[in-house]
């Protein structure tokens, strides 16, 4: 029950702030547009819509990371979570309570984001209801992440170390632009990492190509499994001393 | 009654807490006075189960904190040393989140927010974003949460920190109203504070406790005219005269 408490309490703490539904709910609007407009220009097909959303949508998730982030790098800057580390919370209040409202907010993001992509000519079908569970499952990957940040560093060194993971999931991802375009040891190392998988994903999803859906969503899962862990044991540590 | 006994704390080589004895009785205001760095964080922090000692224990009515921490943080609260709030919880969201996660219903927690709120002159601000408070509005929020689950102890790290001389005033009214409905331990290294609010002082020093009793009592003690001349004189560095 306490660990909805502080659940509710940290959703509210994001959704008030208006940062974050500029960033985190109009930016990638605006970079579906965007993309969109382009590709009406362009004589060759490199942003489609129904290659573009997914990985906008994905991209997008990367305001998931620095939401979590920055509030729990806050939360223990300011001594908010020293309170709570004197109430009888226990560790898995916390996991609860800093992990489960960023559901929701995922869920909102993806939801807007494929509204406005219909409106781009996605067309919403059966296989955009299983893309939308696989897009959850992925945001997993991207709160792991944010609460890893959040539990080595504080909120001011989680905003700079955003500025650099927005950068790795735009460009080792393959969202603006096809990985073979490069090819060699660059498409080798972004494999290695958790992003292009999640971009793959989601395309397969969306596409209903579901036996090549399988292989990426579980190493993205397999990502998120292990940085949760970290993050959890990490926090646990910095609890008890 | 909480009984401290032999308390140590130390962070590698340095020693925080040094060999700590107290007994503080239940109802009772108590202050610790010490400059930076004396030790006083870390005494209230693991008397609150934030942090483990390196030696020595903590009793409540007799039985160790340690042995059951969540029971006994069950019935502590604390006021951290730094304003402690949600930045965008309003003030009454703040004092309901704090009764809740101390596993007080909707209710109760609302109708305890509405107590506080009185107590600690902030029912017009009821709805105002923490964040948008004044520094001196947000302490009396941060130390209001730490009452609002009617603590049998609470701690209140430097409460007085910072506050203009209005505000530190009136802090020190809303104190002494509450006054010997809990056990209260405050640290502070105003000596005004312990002068206006406490029933007995301990003065610590280096991580050392120097002395203990009421203000009257040290004053004969130590045959000084202010308790200001008794903390200069038992936090003096003995190593001068070694
Ligand atoms: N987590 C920590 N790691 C290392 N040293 C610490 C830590 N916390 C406190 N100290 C040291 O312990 C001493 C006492 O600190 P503290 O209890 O905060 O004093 P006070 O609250 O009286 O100002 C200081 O010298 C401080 O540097
Ligand atoms: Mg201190």
């Amino acid at each position: 029950m306490s660990s909805l408490h502080l659940a509710s309490r940290n959703q509210k703490e994001i959704l008030r702030d208006p940062i974050s539904l500029v960033f985190g709910f109009g930016l990638p609007i605006v970079l579906l547009l965007l993309f969109s407009i382009m590709q009406q220009n362009m004589p060759y097909e490199l942003f489609q819509i129904e290659q573009l959303a997914p990985g906008i949508i994905v991209f997008g998730f990367s305001f998931l990371t620095l939401f979590s982030g920055m509030l729990l790098g806050k939360d223990r800057g300011s001594s908010f979570l020293m309170r709570l580390f004197a109430s009888p919370l226990g560790a898995k209040d916390y996991i609860i309570g800093y992990f489960l409202p960023m559901l929701p907010i995922a869920l909102l993001q993806i939801v807007i984001c494929l509204i406005a992509a219909s409106f781009l000519g996605l067309s919403i079908n059966a296989n955009s209801i299983v893309a939308l569970l696989v897009l959850l499952i992925i945001s997993v990957l991207f709160i792991s992440f944010g609460l890893l940040f959040g539990t080595l560093f504080t909120d001011k060194q989680v905003g700079g170390i955003f500025a650099l993971f927005v950068n790795l999931t735009a460009f080792l991802s393959g969202v603006w632009f096809s990985l073979d375009l490069i090819g060699g040891a660059y498409k080798a190392i972004c494999y290695l990492l958790p992003f292009v998988h999640a971009v793959d994903a989601a395309k397969a999803a969306f596409e209903g190509k579901y036996q090549s859906l399988g292989g990426s969503l579980l190493i993205v899962t397999s990502y998120s499994v292990v940085i949760m862990g970290i993050a959890i044991t990490v926090f646990r540590k910095r609890m008890s001393s | 009654m909480i009984e401290i006994k032999e308390l140590g704390k130390s962070f590698g080589e340095r020693v925080a807490v040094d060999c700590l004895s107290l007994k503080i009785r239940e109802g009772e205001f108590f202050a610790l006075l010490g400059s930076n760095g004396a030790g006083k964080t870390t005494t209230i922090k693991m008397m609150s189960g934030l942090q483990t000692p390196t030696s020595g224990d903590i009793k409540i009515s007799g039985e160790s904190i340690f042995s059951n921490l969540q029971e006994a943080k069950q019935m502590m609260n604390l006021s951290p040393q730094e304003t402690a709030v949600a930045p965008n919880l309003s003030v009454k969201e703040n004092l309901e989140f704090t009764a809740k996660i101390y596993g007080r219903d909707k209710k109760e927690a609302a109708s305890r927010a509405i107590e506080m709120m009185e107590k600690f002159g902030l029912t017009d601000r009821s709805k105002t974003k923490a964040k948008t408070l004044s520094g001196g509005l947000q302490r009396r929020l941060s130390i209001a949460m730490a009452m609002i689950t009617k603590p049998r102890i609470v701690f209140l790290d430097e409460p007085t920190l910072g506050l203009d001389v209005r505000a530190r005033r009136d802090l020190w009214n809303i104190l002494l109203g509450l006054k010997g409905k809990m056990t209260i331990i405050l640290t502070t290294h105003y000596l005004e504070d312990v002068e206006t609010l406490a029933d007995r002082v301990g003065i610590m020093h280096n991580g050392k406790l120097c002395a203990l009793g009421t203000t009257n009592e040290l004053k004969e003690e130590y045959q000084k005219h202010s308790l200001e001349e008794v903390f200069l004189y038992v936090t003096e560095d003995l190593e001068v005269f070694v």
